[in-house]
């Protein structure tokens, strides 16, 4: 097996891990770290509920190796304490079971940063990238928009 | 979870990607260079890809250009679609990009993972080969810069070895009149039914097509086809349709005949108003 | 408190990464299993090879079909792992054991299986055909529930008959008859939390398995009918699930995980689907075929049904005879239907088997009747809705199964109704042609659906305390994502007119400490939990009246609990804290009295009875909640693509307990409708081998797809319910896919009577059939 040192900066925390240079960011930060926020739905890329911060953009930490993320900041939903966009999922009952949560938040939380005006256009664009079981979505939809508006009633 | 083991290389120039290619090759080994990423974690989950070393390119500096120089424009393979949309610098090329799986995903596919990959869609190459643009590519002697016609026929033609670092797109094609569409079996995002990019160069139209067949492809007859501007658009459009390379595609994304019909349509809706306008 | 948008008690563990589901729960030492799964939907199993794998590093164990009981709840024809013969693709032939989930994956890959491949079945009508291959040989001979009536020598599981009124009198007094077949093929939940489970077999026996599973106290008693283990020595831990909409309901995964521990000495090891075997190697949504027939006079009342439904349940029964039972059960719709003739198979095919899925039978069936109920309105040339209307079911009608309603036990469908057309302005337009190429369509359909589970399920509730005198309620039913354990909170803060923050809620199940809740399913939670939790009250306010009777020296009638204290009804300033009799009272020389304070409370299910073999006749639930509801689409005419613009629910909810609450159960449950009707199968090809089992290829509804959705409620109680309300976990699903078929139908001008409903299907339909199938 071929195992290596890797430094990884997670949540402002340093952390140097012996993990297989094969080994997803996933399945080390779960695993190794016990950050099990982000959630392994397909291990395939599609389903985004692994979405991590790495470099403030959102990846899908099951397709990203460990290694590779090396030195970069990596943000997780254990990372995120008290932002708008959750307290906005939690007043719009934007989840259920709660399994996507941590992957769409990491990701909303991404959109209104980066994009404070967020069109609808732009919302889809980037919300499309996760699959949420339980909601109709128009939960979802109303907390990103709350935050949106927000930001806007405080520039 | 890749179920297997590799080494993972992080070179910072391309003769050390190059030299690290053959070095583990000599050793017996299987080494891929390594984009994003996205596709062989992909396929080795389902054992349909591996290696034993990996080689990322990712922080080799040519890799990762992005510039106007010369009347020309350059894309370093490992740029992530999601930059070059940002930075849009070919309108047709982010259109065709934007459409790629979703948008996370992108901020990790590049655009040399998307064009040399294994899954046969490879939808990024559309407008290089709409633009005739070049590719540098590196191997064991050196750099060497090819037309993309020479080296992507339905996939990237690379020797052993060799990856690609680089396409160059003359300048005076990225602000072509252009149209893209893409059509799914259903919703909005995933893999095409059909899709079909297109630029206007000197009255012709130029056309590439991906999800038709197992591969993208410009096909030259195709295009004369199309370009008899004496005949009806429609009369245009069915005779194109008789000159597709073959296979066409048959499978769960839909039968031929309905992929046909979706063509047509598609074919219809970019072309009128890109002939007119 | 009733009513109140209240968050739920796990919100914030959700929205920072806290709240753990089953496979958070990493533990050094823990072996991992991969499992080995059949690329045949039929063969028999000449040799399985597992020397090579064997000798990988860290592999701890092989485990295979042998010599194991065969498994099923109400008809035991599975194996738990395949022995003999495979009868899906995807059904798991070995399981290997390792210390590291890669090292299991390795070893995996190296075991070898012959197969002969048998001919396969890919369809019910196909599995009934003469001379089709027999998917279970030794039918006769498996050991069977007793209302379980295979019919040995066919590929039939399960036949439900309903058996209502004269059938002649029905078609001799309809002026016009319709009838029109539909079909579907099997498709998934795709829960986002794939299914796993770990087991650990301690030295003196006890079996500790933890399981992301809607039914942990049915683990438990299989796995000790099963194995002939003592039950009592099976604990089952189910922490928060990450979605299940029925697909967690069955017991598979829990089974290898004990097997696996099992030969490795008891070792826990951990059971974890990819997510490819997570669509097709776990039970499925099934699939149907089905043919109906309805007779009406001329003025639009139906006289007689004639019901043929054959469900696709796969290559094992499980839980799909109940499911094919549920849907005979209220066969007709929610429709006055005097008389009735209904089979309803469980047909076994070369498929993976089905499980329960939200609303268990009934958007299954609703598409078939709905779809029917349309096509005769047009026949009759009859407003859709008020065809609908004329016949709803109302009180004093009987059910399929001759249960006589009344306005407790079955709501108001007329109002649903009437409040839906204004809605959705169905009077205005319901299908207008906004350019040559573009039209707009509304679908309606209307939906009704009792619970039917077994006649004696039970649920239990425990109330403890705590010092400051807040409570903590222990209840069996499992966080699936629906809330109800918020909701019950929220009852049991209105019965103790208690802050709810002073309600501390046990999420997760541990059946050695939880009191039983039968199956999280079925939109019971609410029901029986609730019941149980108010009889906890119950018992809790007449011990905590019983104390404080002794230290303010009054009768206990006198007494009312409420705001933490227990006070004087006519004098509320004479009192005593709550908690200061919680854990006993003390006087103040040191004597104490009364004790630590536990309410208890159970519910069990009344009345109930199982189907009559030859008529369907018996009471199967107890009580119904009747929808409506329309889609409207954005149809392309020539490209054959659509948008859903709207969607809409309206539904006799009894009494709203948490309004966010409802709503999201009601808009998700439509959500999932809508996606299951326009882009969710299972493809196969002509082996029946599955060619999409990826999120990749298998796409749900994704952001920016969705409709916009309008739920209303009716609010008729159900008498017996907590607070009259009724379950609504489902309801929204039922009729969206017919809603959705039924736009269509009218945008495309043609029938649509096939499932999912993607483009190429309606071109198919409406161009004709010369182009073969997808």
């Amino acid at each position: 097996m071929i195992k290596c040192e890797i430094l990884l900066t997670v949540n402002e925390e340093s952390h140097s891990i012996i993990a297989r240079q094969a080994d997803t960011l996933l399945f080390v930060l779960r695993n190794q770290l016990g950050l099990t926020g982000a959630k392994p739905g397909c291990l395939n890329g599609d389903c985004g509920a692994c979405t991590v911060l790495v470099d403030k953009t959102p990846i899908k930490s099951c397709m990203m190796l460990a290694i590779e993320a090396a030195e970069k900041p990596i943000t997780t939903i254990e990372g995120l304490c008290d932002t708008p966009i959750q307290r906005a999922f939690i007043e719009q009952f934007a989840f259920q079971c709660g399994y996507c949560t941590p992957g769409f938040l990491i990701n909303a939380y991404a959109l209104t940063k980066q994009h404070p005006d967020a069109d609808d256009e732009t919302i889809q664009e980037w919300l499309e990238s996760n699959i949420c079981r339980c909601t109709s979505y128009q939960e979802i939809e109303q907390a990103v928009k709350s935050v949106l508006a927000k930001k806007h009633e405080n520039d | 979870m890749v179920p297997f083991d590799f080494t993972y290389h992080r070179p910072s120039s391309i003769e050390e990607a190059v030299r690290l290619f053959e070095r583990l090759h000599k050793q017996g080994k299987t080494p891929l260079y390594y984009g994003g990423g996205t596709e062989i974690i992909t396929l080795s989950r389902l054992n349909l890809a591996f290696a034993d070393a990996v080689i990322d390119i990712k922080h080799i500096p040519e890799c990762c250009v992005l510039r106007i120089e010369q009347n020309e424009l350059t894309l370093g393979a490992a740029l992530s679609l999601t930059s070059i949309e940002e930075a849009n610098p070919f309108p047709l090329l982010t259109k065709t990009a934007s459409e790629v799986a979703d948008r996370t995903a992108r901020n990790q596919i590049t655009l040399g993972g998307n064009v040399c990959g294994q899954i046969f869609y490879r939808e990024t190459v559309l407008p290089l080969l709409l633009a005739d643009c070049h590719v540098v590519i590196a191997g064991k002697d050196g750099l060497k810069q090819r037309s993309i016609h020479e080296v992507f026929q339905q996939r990237m033609r690379l020797e052993h070895g060799e990856f690609l670092v680089q396409v160059k797109i003359d300048l005076s094609y990225v602000s072509l009149p252009h149209a893209h569409t893409k059509r799914r079996k259903q919703g909005k995002v995933g893999y095409p039914l059909v899709t079909v990019a297109a630029i206007k160069k000197d009255e012709r139209l130029h056309v590439a097509f991906s999800g038709v067949c197992p591969f993208p492809f410009r096909s030259k007859t195709v295009e004369e086809q199309l370009n008899a501007r004496h005949l009806p658009i429609e009369t245009r459009i069915s005779r194109a349709l008789q000159y597709l390379p073959k296979p066409i595609l048959n499978d769960t994304e839909g039968s031929v005949e309905y992929r046909l019909f979706v063509l047509m349509n598609a074919l219809s809706d970019i072309l009128i108003p890109l002939e007119e306008g | 408190m009733i009513g109140k948008s209240v968050i739920r008690k796990e919100a914030w563990d959700k929205v920072t990464g806290r709240a753990k589901y089953t496979h958070d729960y990493f533990e050094v030492g823990m072996l991992h299993a991969k499992l080995v799964t059949s690329p045949y939907a039929h063969a028999r199993i000449r040799e399985i090879h597992t020397e090579k794998a064997g000798s990988v590093p860290g592999v701890r164990a092989i485990v295979t079909g042998e010599g194991l009981p065969l498994t099923g709840e109400d008809l035991r024809d599975r194996p738990p792992i395949a022995f003999d013969k495979v009868r899906y693709h995807g059904e798991v032939v070995a399981v290997v054991v390792a210390d590291t989930l890669v090292q299991a994956e390795k070893a995996a890959n190296l075991i070898h299986v012959a197969y002969e491949p048998l001919p396969s079945v890919g369809s019910p009508r196909e599995a009934l055909q003469e001379g089709a291959p027999l998917i279970h040989e030794n039918l006769a001979n498996y050991q069977k529930g007793k209302y379980s009536y295979p019919e040995p020598g066919t590929n039939i599981a399960h036949r439900t008959k309903i058996r209502k009124g004269n059938m002649e009198k029905g078609w001799a007094e309809s002026d016009v008859v319709i009838e029109a077949s539909f079909a579907f093929a099997p498709s998934d939940h795709a829960a986002l939390e794939i299914r796993c489970a770990t087991a650990e077999i301690r030295q003196d026996g006890t079996i500790v398995i933890i399981a992301s599973s809607q039914a942990p106290f049915m683990i438990k008693r299989l796995i000790g009918e099963y194995f002939g283990e003592d039950v009592g020595k099976v604990i089952v831990h189910t922490p928060l699930v990450g979605g299940a909409y029925g697909g967690k309901a069955p017991v598979q995964l829990e089974l290898l995980a004990y097997l696996a521990s099992k030969a490795v000495g008891g070792r826990k090891v951990s059971v974890w689907n990819t997510r490819e075997q997570d669509m097709i190697t776990s039970p499925v949504h099934i699939g149907m075929e089905a043919t109906v027939k309805i007779g009406c006079t001329a003025d639009g009342y139906i006289k007689a049904a004639e019901i043929l439904f054959l469900f696709d349940g796969g290559a094992y029964s499980d839980k799909a005879i109940d499911v094919t039972r549920a849907a005979a059960v209220d066969c007709t719709g929610p429709y006055h239907i005097e008389n009735v003739w209904c089979d309803s198979l469980c047909v076994y095919t070369n498929h993976p088997y089905a499980s329960p899925f939200r609303s268990f039978g009934h958007c299954e069936q609703a598409f078939a009747i709905e779809r029917t109920i349309d096509l005769l309105a047009e026949k009759l040339n009859i407003d859709k809705l008020e065809l609908r209307m004329k016949n709803a079911i109302r009180p004093g009608h009987t059910t399929p199964t001759q249960v006589v309603l009344n306005r407790s036990n079955v709501g108001n469908l007329p109002a649903c109704i009437a409040r839906l057309r204004e809605l959705i302005q169905w009077d205005e337009w319901q299908r207008i042609e906004i350019n040559s190429r573009t039209v707009r369509a509304k679908g309606v359909s209307c939906g009704w659906k009792t619970s039917t589970i077994d006649t004696d399920a039970s649920s239990g509730a425990i109330l403890t305390f705590n010092p400051d005198g807040s409570v903590n309620l222990i209840s069996g039913v499992v966080e699936i994502g629906t809330g109800t354990k918020t909701v019950l909170a929220q009852i049991l803060s209105e019965k103790l007119k208690m802050d709810i923050d002073d309600i501390h809620v046990k999420m997760d199940i541990d059946t050695q400490t939880t009191p039983e809740h039968w199956k999280t399913v079925s939109s019971r939670g609410t029901f029986m939990a609730g019941r149980a939790v108010l009889s906890a009250a119950d018992d809790a306010i007449r011990q905590l009246k019983a104390i404080a009777a002794c230290v303010l020296r009054a009768s206990a009638e006198d007494l009312e609990v409420g705001y933490g204290k227990v006070f004087l009804r006519d004098d509320p300033s004479i009192y005593v804290p709550i908690k200061d009799i919680v854990y006993g009272y003390k006087y103040p020389n040191g004597n104490a009295i009364g004790g630590q304070l536990i309410g208890r409370g159970h519910y069990i299910l009344r009345h109930l009875t199982p189907l009559d073999k030859e008529t369907g006749a018996g009471k199967p639930g107890p009580e119904w909640t009747v929808c409506a509801h329309a889609v409207e689409i954005e149809f392309d005419k020539r490209d054959y693509t659509y948008q859903i613009i709207k969607a809409a629910s309206v539904i006799d909810i009894g009494k709203v307990l948490n309004r966010r609450a409802a709503l999201g159960q009601v808009m998700g449950a439509m959500s999932m409708g809508l996606s299951f009707a326009s882009r969710e199968t299972f493809l196969f090809d002509r082996y029946e081998r599955i060619l999409n089992a990826q999120l990749r290829t298998y796409r749900p509804i994704r952001f920016g797809e969705h409709p916009e959705y309008m739920v209303e409620f009716i609010e008729t109680p159900q008498i017996d319910a907590p607070y009259g309300a009724r379950g609504v976990g489902e309801h929204g699903l039922i009729g969206m896919p017919a809603a959705l078929a039924n736009a269509l139908s009218v945008a495309a001008e043609v029938p649509l009577n096939e499932l999912p409903l993607f483009p190429e299907l309606i071109w198919r339909t409406k161009e004709g059939k010369q182009y073969g199938s997808i």
